[in-house]
């Protein structure tokens, strides 16, 4: 009896400093600020700065946040982008195995470039594509990479 | 029947342990992770702090650069790294072993560009370089590789030559007594081993900067008067480049401070840009043509001929990266990040040695892409230069002939002029330290009108025989 109530204590222990390390590892990075749309929690990692002041200064800073162009606009596929991507930039940025001058992976690429679709529809409707070209689509960023953070 | 009934008992009390030992294990491992998590964002939040820690005093006697270090530890790392030897296609060096004599003492050296391409010795025959030319090491070995050339060897070098394989500001201040140009003369004026003896490091901080504020200025003589010359050609009077220049502009000038063409004027050795019509190479030839120079006579041929000395600030002057305001230091020294510091990359150095940052801050492409849009150009540019290099060559043998064969210095002038203007447009892409990229259609145009000198040339023997 007595050694299960020690068995247990230890457990407690055990698991509720796991658990304090934890969370307070989670208030210390501003964990929950990654679940919000305010820009100033991406450039939470210097990473970033140069993004954020480059967005500061540029056409789309009162129009659209990073979320906007950077993740989904339905609400499921937007966190789950987020967790993605966030899984990605927090082991890129812990081991600190990146390049200075990043570089989008194909499936964000896709989700900016649907993302310009969302406002611009109406305006690019006569060169969008028929679900047939959809393949070839032409890329807005190839042309106008610089609309949300000119010169990073 | 009692075994059979404790069995299951001590079953669950293992099961138990086990259960109770995994936990404890799994909630340590998640403790540690957790620690080492915080620990490297606290390290990451730290970095974000930007802290500056000015620990030494720093003026223009400041020559050392490891005293700089000091208070510019991550700039430092970086100048330091320039003794590293890496090829390119067609530039960079490669560290080759050799064994050291009492005149040099250097046990390694980069490769003979000679050997590698032996007309070189034929274009510059009766001239120190068709003696030892080496492919250039970085600016860690400038003044290493200046010092024992075979060339001091076989020609006494004037002072002048060390103006930009030195740090110069602080001696040049000290023998002119504050003032510069004074300093800059008389160090013109010494032989190359009593300049020697006065300057102790390759270029430093101090050539580039400006020690209380860190700002870019310009410490060569040769660049502010070549400045103003060319200035004054464009109609603006009185160029002072250290109080007009722009930042960016100046993150070009720091470096055109040497890489140019130059020359050293009269008996006084003065060094020269010769840029008083402009940048392009047929306004420099004018130049040299008006003020009838030549570097010296060819051995062979007996034409009075100029060497191009590279001029990368003049040929990239003719592309499009200068054209949109792309500075040395963007390609060469790209900013890059350390911690949160930004800074430009003081490892001096080929951009194909550091395409993400060197090129695609503005070339969104792939790096491989990038590389083979250099290598095409370059491989281009090395063809059309072999073909003017073959041109140039049967020139000075049909000269080389006439002369043999009685031919007046009269009936030569002509064919020598041909050559030295062939030798000078050739030599003024060979020389330059791009192959061509730092303005290919620049470079094609010249190597094209190289070639057309040497067959006109050809065809006025031909004609007068």
């Amino acid at each position: 009896m007595k050694a299960s109530v020690a068995k247990g204590t230890l457990i407690g222990v055990a698991v509720g400093v796991a658990m304090g390390v934890a969370g307070y590892t989670f208030l210390y990075a501003k964990g929950a600020s990654y679940l919000t749309n305010d820009p100033k929690a991406c450039a939470n990692c210097h990473v970033m700065n140069d993004y954020y002041d480059g967005w500061i200064k540029s056409s789309h800073r009162s129009v659209a946040v990073c979320n906007d162009c950077h993740a989904p606009h339905n609400l499921a596929a937007k966190y789950l982008v987020k967790a993605d991507n966030g899984f990605w930039h927090s082991l890129k940025f812990t081991t600190g195995r990146y390049p200075d001058n990043l570089h989008m992976r194909r499936i964000n690429r896709k989700v900016t470039e649907e993302a310009c679709l969302y406002c611009h529809q109406e305006v690019v409707s006569q060169i969008a594509p028929t679900p047939h070209t959809k393949e070839n689509m032409t890329s807005c960023i190839r042309c106008h990479g610089a609309v949300g953070h000119p010169q990073k | 029947m009692a075994n059979e009934s404790e069995s299951p008992k001590q079953g669950t009390k293992k099961k138990s342990a086990m259960i109770f030992f995994v936990t404890v294990g799994v909630a340590v491992l998640v403790a540690v992770g957790g620690m080492a998590l915080l620990v490297n964002i606290l390290e990451h939040k730290q970095e974000a702090k930007n802290p500056f820690f000015h620990v030494v005093e720093l003026t223009d006697d400041t020559v050392d650069p490891e005293v700089w270090g000091k208070n510019f530890p991550i700039q430092y790392d970086d100048y330091k790294r320039t003794v590293d030897q890496v090829r390119t296609r067609y530039g960079g060096s490669e560290a080759l072993p050799r064994t050291p004599t009492q005149a040099d003492p250097r046990s390694i050296v980069a490769q003979s560009r000679l050997e590698d391409d032996p007309r070189l010795k034929i274009m510059w025959a009766g001239y120190a370089f068709s003696k030892d030319f080496r492919e250039e090491r970085g600016h860690a070995f400038m003044l290493e590789d200046q010092t024992y050339t075979e060339r001091q060897q076989v020609v006494k070098q004037p002072g002048t030559c060390i103006q930009c394989h030195a740090s110069v500001y602080g001696p040049s201040m000290r023998l002119g007594g504050g003032d510069l140009i004074k300093g800059f003369e008389k160090m013109n004026a010494m032989t190359y081993a009593d300049a020697r003896k006065e300057v102790t490091h390759p270029v430093t901080c101090v050539d580039c900067h400006e020690p209380k504020t860190m700002q870019l200025r310009i410490t060569r003589p040769g660049f502010m008067e070549g400045m103003k010359a060319l200035k004054a050609s464009q109609g603006v009077k009185d160029y002072d480049v250290n109080k007009i220049a722009t930042r960016q502009e100046m993150r070009t000038y720091v470096c055109a401070q040497c890489h140019v063409e130059y020359y050293f004027k009269g008996t006084e050795k003065r060094l020269v840009y010769p840029w008083a019509k402009g940048l392009k190479v047929d306004e420099m030839l004018a130049y040299y043509d008006e003020v009838q120079h030549k570097d010296w006579v060819h051995a062979e041929s007996g034409a009075p001929v100029l060497k191009a000395q590279h001029p990368e600030f003049e040929m990239y002057n003719q592309g499009i990266h200068a054209r949109s305001g792309v500075a040395c230091a963007d390609c060469h020294m790209p900013y890059k990040r350390v911690g949160a510091h930004k800074v430009s990359d003081h490892h001096v150095r080929s951009p194909l040695m550091n395409i993400n940052r060197a090129c695609q801050t503005c070339h969104k492409w792939p790096e491989e892409e990038l590389r083979q849009r250099v290598l095409t150009i370059q491989d281009r540019t090395y063809e059309m230069r072999n073909v003017a290099m073959d041109a140039l060559i049967d020139l000075i043998k049909d000269i080389k002939a006439a002369k043999t064969n009685g031919a007046s210095d009269a009936l030569l002038a002509a064919p020598r002029d041909f050559q030295r203007k062939a030798q000078f447009y050739l030599d003024f892409v060979e020389a330059e330290n791009s192959m061509g990229f730092h303005a290919p259609q620049e470079a094609a145009r010249v190597l094209g009108q190289s070639v057309n000198f040497s067959r006109k040339g050809q065809v006025e023997l031909r004609d007068k025989k």
